[in-house]
């Protein structure tokens, strides 16, 4: 009886144990997605502005730029998964390495090859476990992303776009990363990078575009345009998944807190039965052995 | 004051400086372009180098691009955006 006890006590304190580092977990997490919004919030008036003079340009040029171009019957498309570089976050990584196979699925149906960039050791180490190739990983600093790394990125894919198909170089490409939606939903998306789709930004859509002036030549200026643009895309989509990264990581870590309360909270119910169980039977022992001396003294 | 353009310096990761300005002077793939209020919409291409603002005072503030960027002017309204900038004074 004594070691069941003792056994009880020991999950107890390990259950302790694992609240208290989730526990800790959970509060940094709560703190950093604050300062992952605020970063997505910063970048705003940056992409705004991007935004508005892409489509500007678009608007009053027939963009026939190689960026922009659709080539009719892709053959190989790239795709750039964004995933954490630590666990612990829920179904945050795994979640968007199953909308990647998806999205490899749709394309190898229609013919097309893929090929993966990887951002963030769990895709990395996905792809390791399931022997996959992968072009090119870029792995540290998924929870604060830094502007090198995605213009690293958008320098890549887009000179991959450029090359010829013959070359080496793809049709299509692909960004797979979470996006944040709010603080307990956070959802896996895919979007076209490349060939742009010079969209109109919906909110503006009563403001007319006003007759620019170009310096130097309209061309020159999509020239110049089109890479911030895309790097842009990167850089947000990046941020994205970092703010997505903490608010999963907060959801999943208190969940766990919660798990370990209630197993610290079942535990303890059955030590103090197993104790009290001890407690009766050492009385019973008692009254017994008593009992048997005291009939024992009478005859 | 009527004629003043109201100026938004943003870089990838933040907003740089905003607020009202008489003039804008930076430096453009063509040359050095002085922007004040009136201008015909335009577009163009930033090189690195100093973008000086004068507001309505006759305060100056200068910004600093190594990397470059565009510009974008249209009803009164100037967006100077690069990639990176600091305010040097």
């Amino acid at each position: 009886m004594g070691s069941q006890l003792r056994v009880y006590r020991q999950k107890i304190r390990s259950a302790k144990t694992t609240k208290k580092i989730t526990r800790a977990m959970e509060l940094i997490s709560a703190s950093r997605i604050q300062k992952a919004q605020q970063r997505v919030t910063a970048s705003n008036p940056y992409t705004r502005a991007v935004n508005k003079a892409v489509s500007a340009v678009a608007t009053y040029s027939d963009v026939d730029h190689p960026l922009t171009r659709k080539i009719e019957n892709p053959t190989r498309a790239a795709i750039v998964i964004f995933t954490a570089d630590r666990g612990l976050a829920g179904a945050f990584s795994s979640s968007v390495l199953k909308e990647a196979d998806q999205l490899t699925k749709r394309l190898n149906d229609q013919g097309q090859e893929v090929l993966y960039y990887l951002v963030g050791r769990k895709a990395v180490a996905n792809f390791k476990f399931r022997q996959r190739a992968s072009q090119r990983e870029w792995t540290g600093g998924t929870d604060v992303p830094t502007l090198e790394t995605a213009r690293e990125i958008a320098a890549e894919i887009t000179e991959l776009f450029i090359k010829t198909t013959e070359d080496g170089g793809v049709d299509r490409i692909y960004l797979v990363g979470n996006q944040f939606v709010s603080m307990m939903v956070q959802e896996p998306n895919t979007t076209r990078l490349l060939p742009l789709e010079v969209v109109e930004q919906e909110a503006e859509a009563d403001e007319v575009h006003p007759l620019y002036e170009f310096e130097p030549e309209v061309d020159k200026v999509l020239d110049a345009l089109l890479p911030v643009y895309i790097e842009n895309r990167v850089y947000n989509k990046m941020l994205q998944s970092a703010a997505a990264e903490h608010a999963a990581r907060q959801k999943a870590m208190k969940s766990a807190t919660d798990n370990a309360e209630k197993l610290i909270l079942n535990y303890t119910r059955l030590a103090n039965q197993a104790r009290q169980a001890e407690i009766t039977q050492q009385i019973s022992e008692i009254v017994g052995g008593a009992d048997a001396l005291s009939t024992v003294s009478e005859d | 004051m009527a004629n003043l353009i109201q100026v938004n310096l943003v870089a990838a990761d933040r907003e740089i400086w905003s607020g009202e300005a008489s003039m804008v002077i930076a430096k453009t793939s063509e040359g050095e372009i002085g922007l004040l209020a009136g201008h015909e919409p335009m577009l163009a291409i930033l090189i690195p180098g100093s973008i000086r603002v004068t507001m309505a005072d006759g305060e100056k503030v200068v910004a600093e691009t190594e990397a470059g960027g565009f510009l974008s002017m249209e009803h009164d309204t100037l967006t100077l955006v690069v990639r990176d900038a600091h305010l040097v004074s």
